[in-house]
């Protein structure tokens, strides 16, 4: 099986936030942390583009490697997850993360940095799968129920994808070529690397 | 005692206290705990939740199975 990844369709999303409510209820996600936001540019302007942001679950996770304290690590299915209890808080994945998904509670009086939170992929953390320590501390574990994340199962136009990377990206392009234009996955670069260009391509066509 | 006899034990058990300290260093990879693989069944887990016509048996097979073919619930182009 492929690893698990997230496609934003710029042509289809239409910045309705049911993504972010999606996830949000699923998760029970606190006031002041937003594991998922809708990104408008050039909103009003005719020919605007939205695209729906969260933890893109990178091949080489930046979090993963600036946490002092080691708190992440990534299942074989390709979630980058981490450990609450071992995460102090210190804020330098939000730093390092190219998506701004590193939320940080800061309901405390004096704006205190609480542990991080992000998208889970709908894949829980460190506890027993579905158990109310895993709900309470990073929310659903849809992934062991056989669902994929709420986000994308949610989303009214399909313009978030979601699952096994060879799915969501044979579903991509399938869309695509019905459309003839809007191949460009944002973030994809950045997040799983470029890809690489096949001998096919690569070879000049003699004529 | 001569003040340089208590000087020096002074000094000594100054010098030794460091062998108590204990590591302060955090190490995730040895305190952050193991993750069950998202296939495995789990006795915590409200059965009610799992998806329609889909129980988990532990099978790694039959579980990317069903993720795979909840991934194609979003191929519009097949419905």
């Amino acid at each position: 099986m492929a690893r698990m990844k997230f496609i934003c369709d710029a042509e289809r999303c239409i910045e309705c936030n049911g993504c972010v409510t999606a996830c949000k209820a699923e998760n029970d996600v606190p006031w002041g942390v937003n594991r998922r936001r809708v990104v408008t540019l050039n909103d009003g302007v005719a020919g605007e583009k939205s695209i729906s942001v969260a933890c893109m679950h990178c091949s080489d996770a930046p979090c993963m490697a600036v946490c002092p304290v080691n708190c992440f690590y990534r299942t074989d299915e390709g979630v980058v997850l981490h450990d609450k209890d071992v995460c102090i808080g210190c804020g330098y994945c939000s730093y390092a993360c190219p998506f701004g998904a590193p939320q940080f509670p800061s309901n405390g009086q004096f704006g205190l940095r609480g542990k991080m939170d992000k998208c889970t992929f709908c894949a829980g953390g460190p506890e027993v799968n579905g158990s109310e320590a895993e709900n309470a501390k990073y929310g659903r574990n849809r992934l062991s129920e056989g669902k994929l994340p709420a986000c994308a199962e949610m989303c009214s136009t399909k313009a978030l994808l979601g699952g096994d990377g060879d799915v969501v990206a044979d579903i991509f392009r399938t869309r695509v070529l019905n459309r003839g234009k809007g191949s460009e996955v944002w973030g994809w670069g950045t997040a799983y690397g470029k890809p690489t260009q096949t001998a096919s391509t690569a070879a000049p066509v003699k004529k | 005692m001569s003040a340089r006899t208590i000087g020096g034990l002074a000094t000594m058990i100054l010098a030794l206290a460091a062998c108590g300290e204990k590591p302060q260093t955090v190490d995730g990879a040895s305190s952050r705990k193991s993750d069950e693989a998202a296939w495995a069944v789990s006795n915590a887990a409200e059965p009610a939740f799992a998806a329609a016509g889909w129980k988990s048996t532990g099978d790694k097979a039959a579980w990317e199975q069903q993720i795979r073919q909840r991934g194609q619930a979003q191929n519009d182009y097949l419905r």
